[in-house]
């Protein structure tokens, strides 16, 4: 987009609050946070000890490692079970339903999410509870003898983050099979491909990117929710952001918050960083 | 094969619906549950949990609490953005492509970790929490997307049109309030109503940072201690069909009439 | 390979629209054919059932012979070159070639075979492990071709091919693909609304007209000697006076024109007997006017006022009318010099007047 303006001194007058904003309220507390985790509280007090004590403490502290190996476990299985899941569906409504309904397909699609995140996970919670919907219909179907106890486990997580990133993944995946060009299909089955073929061959790559954005949306949105892990995951296996949660209200240990915090960005970035690196290997 | 294909296809998406519909089913299913549990068996339909959470002061203050900052920090977000995408886009400014990153920079760190660096800000420099501090914390969410969503309605139709009016002789300020907000109106407003559906909904940075006046998901949160109860559902059940009103509303009124005046 | 095209009685309706209506055609093997008309006439819809996209409403399509109104693309004999090309942007040239091959199950060393084997015939050699998106449009588009024959197909189907090309690059893709059809041997059925275009590379016209076919035929029959009012005014230039046929015997035509009471030959009337009473159009040819000093034996003199001009290079274009109601186009040579308002004699060469039913 070209500039129609060259009188530069004015246009600060337009970026400057914006840009003060972020500085002040993002950067800042940002740098906080790295400079955070370098100090340490010791008998209720934080002093300055400017060290890297508390990265330490991480990779020696077992309940603390595993809780980023719960979080990039749990992540990585939402991420694969929604990319399955989303998929069929996404290629449903762009390939075989007419045009004019698909914008209410993925209307409907999205209405559920209306609902307040914190209400959604707590409804999964009376779904998956022992006495909730899901055991009674089992039972009364008599596919199972004694309730499941599903709430409070890792799978109820799971199933409460793939609820939400099936329809964000559905969105991405849409979003890149409706710009296929028709005649792509068209060539491929001139030249003699059948359905199997054209899929594999044709549509599959060519929707790559549409998962792969989708892909890493999820990652990072997951591995950082505190909300569905806390409500339907139980005590017993703690993510990273509840451990950071932990760490803020009860203790008010901050430096350590903090030192998480920093180690989980440095996960996302890690995620953002192959995944770019992927777009701009597909583009070239 | 294919005709196979066509015929599991559609099962398979109304798989998919039923999945993503279950819990909001439930949960306004059992809001109306005469029982005390919001689980079967189902005890006719009755409004006395709506009529208790309309009761609920303390839900109630929340409602309108999140009501006040998605309202405030929307704007307040909306305006922002703006002014920095009309200003990027029109002037000539050092460094463009920088500046960009670094507004649109918070829209790439987890909410959990905006919320706790804002949290100690307020706490060094003795802000209390507030009201005033989650709508804070909630511009830093909406802005950049505003900003993203705005510069990139500035495209070269709108440039000429700016340029047409200048050459009429439209100053600044005249430029500004009767042809560029106008013509980005729906853009806008797509901008505001979006930020709005965000803090309303936020969870994790109101939680962080409010003490005694807390906003709707927070006080929810909390309700949740009390276990399972059907009280809870009419809650999320009310601000559901709330949301969706509202929706079906903007939809109705404003996107609609803005595309029949923008065809004339 | 190739095969020689029947078209059977082909109609097809999308909903109430009739897009063909009753098409009968024949195209031998080997032939480079065109169809040509206005956006709208039919002729991409026709292409689309003879590549076995669309299955019509009613009638037959023949390859040599052999039925295949419902055959699907895939097993059908036929390629087709989309208008976008449809390259798949996220394989190599070789690849893309190697496509259809690979889907007859041509093994790795045979694909690679092919596909440097097409690079080679569209003048693309070395290009193998190229990416689509790294091609300018023309190179793109002898890719496109270059994958369609690949697979050996009776007869490559083209979709306004050199649409998106600028003037230069398309008159040179025109001899390069006349060049590779003639090397090839495959029939071509190639769709285009440039006239030019279609007289530059085809053996054989078929004219077409809201869903109708108006005249097939070599580019010089339907230039000299058009079948339709509407054939001769979309191959170029054509001048149309509107007349009535007086009386008729056997080898003449007694017409009453502005043009004055003309005697013209029955071999004028091209598109079909005329009767008596009917009305018809004389069409003739802006350069079948002339203005020299002796006029040649055989043409109808007039006397005419020059009404305005431009130069077109090998020739000036010039408007003339006659007493004041009748117009027409004539080509003036290149080194006369026209004053608009002066009277020019000129001499319209009665054997190139053609005799046409005005359609009701």
């Amino acid at each position: 987009m070209r500039p129609t303006r060259s009188v530069s001194g004015r246009g600060w007058r337009y970026v400057s609050p914006l840009l003060l904003f972020t500085i002040f309220f993002f950067f800042v507390p940002f740098v906080f946070i790295v400079i955070m985790s370098t100090w340490s509280r010791v008998d209720g007090a934080i002093l300055r000890t400017w060290n890297l004590d508390n990265y330490i403490a991480f990779f020696t502290t077992p309940h603390l490692r595993v809780a980023l190996w719960n979080s990039v476990s749990i992540t990585a299985t939402v991420t694969v079970v929604s990319v399955l899941l989303a998929y069929p569906f996404a290629w449903f409504i762009a390939m075989r339903v007419p045009t004019r309904w698909q914008r209410l397909a993925l209307v409907l699609a999205i209405v559920p999410f209306w609902t307040s995140y914190v209400v959604r996970s707590y409804a999964w919670l009376l779904v998956l509870a022992k006495n909730g919907m899901l055991n009674k219909t089992l039972m009364a179907l008599h596919l199972v003898d004694a309730p499941l106890e599903i709430a409070a486990t890792r799978i109820a997580t799971v199933t409460g983050f793939v609820h939400f990133f099936v329809m964000l993944l559905t969105l991405t995946i849409y979003a890149n099979l409706r710009q296929l060009s028709p005649n792509y299909a068209r060539a491929a089955a001139d030249l003699g491909a059948g359905p199997v073929a054209i899929f594999r061959h044709v549509i599959l790559p060519l929707s790559l990117p549409g998962i792969v954005v989708g892909a890493f949306l999820t990652f990072v949105l997951c591995i950082g929710d505190y909300i569905t892990p806390q409500i339907l995951g139980g005590g017993n296996e703690l993510v990273l952001p509840q451990v950071i949660m932990l760490q803020i209200g009860r203790r008010a240990d901050f430096p350590t918050a903090a030192s998480l915090s920093v180690i989980l960005m440095c996960v996302v970035t890690l995620a953002y960083l192959a995944s770019a690196r992927w777009l701009k290997l597909e583009r070239a | 094969m294919s005709a196979l294909l066509n015929r599991l296809a559609p099962l398979y998406a109304a798989f998919i619906y039923a999945f993503i519909y279950l819990p909001v089913g439930v949960l306004v299913l059992f809001s109306f549950q005469g029982g005390r549990f919001p689980i079967l068996p189902f005890n006719g339909p009755s409004l006395k949990w709506y009529r208790e959470v309309l009761a609920d002061e303390d839900l109630v203050e929340a409602m309108i609490n999140s009501l006040f900052v998605a309202v405030g920090s929307s704007a307040v977000a909306v305006i922002l953005g703006f002014l920095a995408a009309y200003g990027l886009a029109r002037y000539l400014l050092p460094a463009r492509g920088l500046q960009r990153a670094l507004l649109t920079a918070p829209l790439t760190v987890s909410y959990l970790v905006i919320g706790l660096g804002l949290l100690m800000l307020f706490n060094q420099l003795g802000v209390p929490r507030s009201l005033l501090t989650i709508g804070i914390g909630h511009v830093v969410l909406n802005a950049p997307l505003c900003f993203a969503i705005l510069y990139s309605q500035m495209g070269d139709h709108q440039a000429n049109a700016e340029r047409a009016a200048r050459d009429l002789g439209a100053g600044e300020w005249q430029l500004l309030c009767l042809v560029s907000v106008p013509m980005l109106a729906p853009s806008i407003l797509a901008s505001y109503l979006l930020s709005m559906t965000f803090s309303w909904d936020e969870f994790i940075v109101a939680f962080l940072l409010s003490r005694f006046d807390v906003t709707l998901p927070v006080e929810i949160f909390s309700m949740l201690r009390s276990g399972l109860n059907p009280k809870t559902n009419a809650a999320g059940s009310l601000v559901f069909l709330l949301t969706l009103g509202a929706v079906i509303l903007a939809e109705l009124f404003i996107f609609r009439r803005a595309t029949r005046r923008g065809r004339a | 390979m190739t095969a020689r095209i029947g078209i059977e009685s082909v109609s097809h309706r999308f909903g109430t629209f009739a897009a063909l209506e009753h098409i009968d055609l024949s195209i031998e093997a080997g032939r480079f054919a065109v169809l040509l008309g206005p956006s709208g006439c039919g002729k991409t819809t026709l292409l689309s059932i003879l590549g076995g996209f669309l299955v019509p409403s009613e009638g037959r399509v023949t390859l040599d012979g052999v039925d295949v109104t419902r055959q699907q693309p895939a097993k059908r004999a036929t390629t087709t070159m989309f208008q976008d090309y449809a390259l798949f942007p996220h394989m190599t040239l070789a690849d893309n070639i190697g496509f259809g091959p690979r889907m007859r199950g041509a093994d790795r060393m045979e694909r690679h075979r092919r596909a440097d084997e097409m690079l080679t015939l569209v003048g693309l050699e070395g290009m193998q492990s190229r990416k689509p998106h790294e091609l300018s449009g023309g190179q793109r588009q002898r890719v496109a071709l270059a994958r369609a024959l690949a697979v050996e197909p009776d007869v490559l189907l083209l979709d306004e091919p050199l649409g998106a090309l600028d003037l230069n690059l398309r008159r040179q893709m025109q001899d390069e693909l006349k060049a590779i059809q003639r090397r090839v041997g495959t029939t071509f059925v190639h769709v285009t609304h440039d006239q030019e275009e279609a007289m530059a590379i085809a053996d054989e016209i078929v004219v077409m007209n809201a869903g109708k076919v108006e005249h097939a035929g070599s580019p010089e029959s339907i230039y000299l000697a058009p079948k339709t009012l509407f054939a001769a005014g979309f191959m170029g230039e054509a001048n149309t006076v509107f007349a009535t046929v007086v009386g008729r015997d056997a080898d003449t035509l007694q017409i009453d024109s502005p043009l004055g009471a003309l005697s013209l030959p029955m071999s004028a009337a091209t598109g079909g007997a005329v009767s008596a009473g009917q009305r018809v159009g004389l069409c003739f040819r802006p350069e079948h006017v002339s203005v020299n000093v002796s006029l040649p034996a055989n043409s109808l003199p007039l006397r005419t006022r020059l009404a305005d001009h431009a130069f077109f290079g090998t020739h000036h274009r010039a408007r003339l009318v006659c007493d004041d109601t009748l117009e027409f186009i004539a080509h003036l040579p290149q080194e006369a010099t026209p004053v608009s308002g002066e009277t020019i004699n000129v001499g319209i060469l009665r054997s190139a007047i053609v005799v046409l039913p005005v359609p009701a």
